[in-house]
């Protein structure tokens, strides 16, 4: 077991709290640096959608893991950063301005959205939310001369000074260098009076309230950063798949951002990123699968879905706290190892309404 | 000057007049209790007071701001904190984070400074602990720092919620009901704690409480009503034998009439 020996406040706030953790980081991302000298190209481009899933996940996390708000809109987000920046890339804007600029105005529409969905919590934000992917799904189909229509649209390779970045092994570190600085930024908010009062928002309006936290202006500002974070997801998205239509953004990828922050772990950054790898090969993994299946039941059409849903159902039956609960779980096994009290994690029935878990 | 002045509060919930002209002022300094039986209105005034509720008519005070005008996130600014009957308290966060919440009043930093966590930021981290921090000393709550809520026994779930209304650093704290669900012992050292917050840091303390012991040791003034309305205010010792009191609490005996 580790103990810290706290001596300053600072240390409480600190983003890595001991050395074991910086060591570990470190070699995270030194491996993460090597590995695309090392892996075949294929693995590339699956690794940096892994990526790309995280950041929307990072977003998804901040407003309904931290905040408390539940959305089913979230491919719409997706869809107005790439079609955002596929646009103004298309109108001759460098890389360099269209991606700062399409993700803030995925955010200032978040904010917006956020305006009518004040007042609604629960299944009916999740049913409002739902309604304004339809409607974005409807104006991108319909808008043809902005968005192609059902055509679709073709996106610019990534430059950024002349420099092409749309290689595999080349887009692999833009991806993970805005993961790495998203992730800051979520850190340093969550360490912050703002990051705090979403978390009071999640847990208790009315306390939030009487501690002078303005709930208006925290939902939007989640749904704002939430937003430009999914939206920063869709840009890359849209370079990664370097071509763009509205079958890309539908119900079915809001639902697996879903999938992906309760599987990886609720209110958890380490979760989502477990979440991402999950989402992210999950697919993989099951095309491996149906080789060595049987004919007659590898091949049928709905194994994919079906297998997420089961996922989804175990995971929310055995472990709400998701693969970063487990991953908890096995790590204090491992530090306690000869002392572990068997009844550590035993879930338990509460009574009481304040013991009660939402 | 009172500090807290309440003129002719009124509020209906359809056709029940929860509150009806309820007149009161609490002094600078002072212990002010409201007792009634279930369903008075006491906890309805506290609601009053932090805005959760509009009232019908009448005026509310605090230091000559007009309470009435403010939204419910402005009270703690005004400077009001309160507690709950039931305790609301951020229950997924540990002790720290909840009193750090309590702190968000004194945020003088912008977005922008907390993504990049600017100097600025930082330094008001260490200004927010430093608060908490004598908070934590002063209600002892050294001991449960890192806990999260949820694993807390009722006890001190309820100082937590106390300590968190603390680092609003208010003028007037507002207790619903502090001691429900306290054992004696624990009823005891909260009367300690009440006495200490309003003689040595001058918070002037406006109490809902049940417990009649707690209130005649602790408070200077108190407050009965009963179905909305106001009974009589005094001493405590007067109030507890007010005819009108008794008649309340206990009904009127059928020869008496």
């Amino acid at each position: 077991m580790r103990f810290i020996f706290k001596t300053r406040y600072e240390q409480d706030s600190r983003l890595i709290k001991h050395r074991g953790q910086l060591f570990w980081y470190a070699l995270l991302l030194l491996t993460l640096l090597v590995a695309p000298l090392v892996l075949d190209r294929f693995y590339v481009g699956e690794i940096s959608f892994v990526f790309i899933y995280a950041i929307a996940g990072l977003g998804l996390m901040l407003l309904t893991g931290y905040t408390g708000q539940v959305s089913l809109g979230h491919a719409a987000f997706l869809a107005i950063g790439a079609y955002a920046h596929a646009y103004l890339l298309a109108k001759g804007l460098p890389f360099i301005v269209s991606l700062p600029a399409a993700t803030i105005l995925t955010g200032v529409v978040g904010a917006i959205v956020a305006i009518p969905a004040l007042r609604l919590v629960g299944i009916y934000l999740a049913i409002a939310t739902l309604a304004f992917l339809i409607i974005v799904e409807q104006v991108i189909t319909r808008w043809v001369s902005v968005t192609g229509g059902g055509r679709g649209m073709l996106v610019e390779p990534v430059e950024i000074f002349g420099v092409a970045l749309s290689s595999p092994g080349r887009f692999y570190f833009l991806c993970l260098v805005l993961l790495v600085l998203s992730l800051l930024g979520v850190m340093n908010l969550l360490r912050a009076p703002t990051g705090r009062a979403m978390l009071a928002v999640r847990d208790s309006e009315i306390a939030a309230r009487s501690m002078g936290i303005n709930l208006a202006r925290t939902k939007a500002t989640a749904f704002g950063i939430s937003a430009a974070l999914t939206g920063l997801a869709g840009v890359l998205m849209a370079h990664h798949t370097g071509y763009i239509s509205p079958e890309a953004f539908t119900l079915t990828i809001s639902i697996q951002l879903l999938l992906l922050i309760v599987v990886g772990g609720l209110g958890s950054l380490h979760g989502v990123i477990f979440g991402a790898i999950f989402v992210g090969f999950l697919p993989q993994g099951i095309a491996l699968l149906r080789d060595v299946l049987p004919p007659a039941v590898g091949q049928l059409p709905g194994l994919e879905p079906g297998i997420f849903g089961l996922i989804l159902i175990l995971f929310l039956m055995f472990e709400p706290h998701g693969i970063y609960g487990q991953w908890r779980k096995v790590r204090q096994f491992f530090s306690e190892l000869p002392l572990y009290r068997k009844a550590t994690y035993k879930r338990q029935k509460t009574y009481l309404r304040t013991e009660r878990v939402r | 000057m009172s500090l807290l002045s309440a003129r002719n509060l009124e509020l209906s919930f359809g056709g029940i007049r929860a509150v009806q002209d309820v007149s009161f002022d609490v002094e600078p300094g002072e212990v002010f209790s409201i007792i009634g039986p279930n369903g008075a209105g006491k906890t309805t005034i506290f609601n009053l007071i932090s805005r959760f509720y509009d009232m019908d008519s009448g005026q509310l005070n605090l230091d000559g701001t007009d309470l009435g005008r403010l939204n419910a996130h402005d009270v703690a600014r005004a400077g009001i904190a309160r507690t709950f009957q039931n305790t609301e308290l951020f229950e997924h966060e540990t002790v720290l984070q909840n009193l750090l919440i309590g702190c968000h009043v004194n945020r003088r930093t912008g977005l922008l400074s907390e993504l990049l966590h600017l100097p600025g930021t930082a330094k008001q981290e260490l200004v927010f602990r430093q608060i908490v921090e004598k908070v934590i000393d002063l209600v002892d709550l050294q001991a449960y720092r890192y806990q999260a809520i949820g694993s807390l026994p009722y006890g001190v779930r309820k100082m937590v919620e106390i300590a968190r209304a603390l680092c609003v650093r208010p003028k007037l704290l507002l207790l619903d009901e502090p001691a429900s669900g306290l054992n004696p012992e624990e009823t005891e050292d909260l009367s300690f704690w009440i006495e200490d917050i309003n003689q040595d840091h001058g918070i002037t303390v406006l109490m809902v409480e049940h417990d009649m012991n707690l209130v005649s040791r602790i408070s200077n003034r108190v407050l009965a009503m009963s179905e909305g309305k106001v009974i009589t205010i005094g001493e405590p010792a007067d109030v507890q034998n007010h005819p009108e009191v008794l008649e309340a609490y206990l009904g009127v005996a059928e020869d008496a009439a």
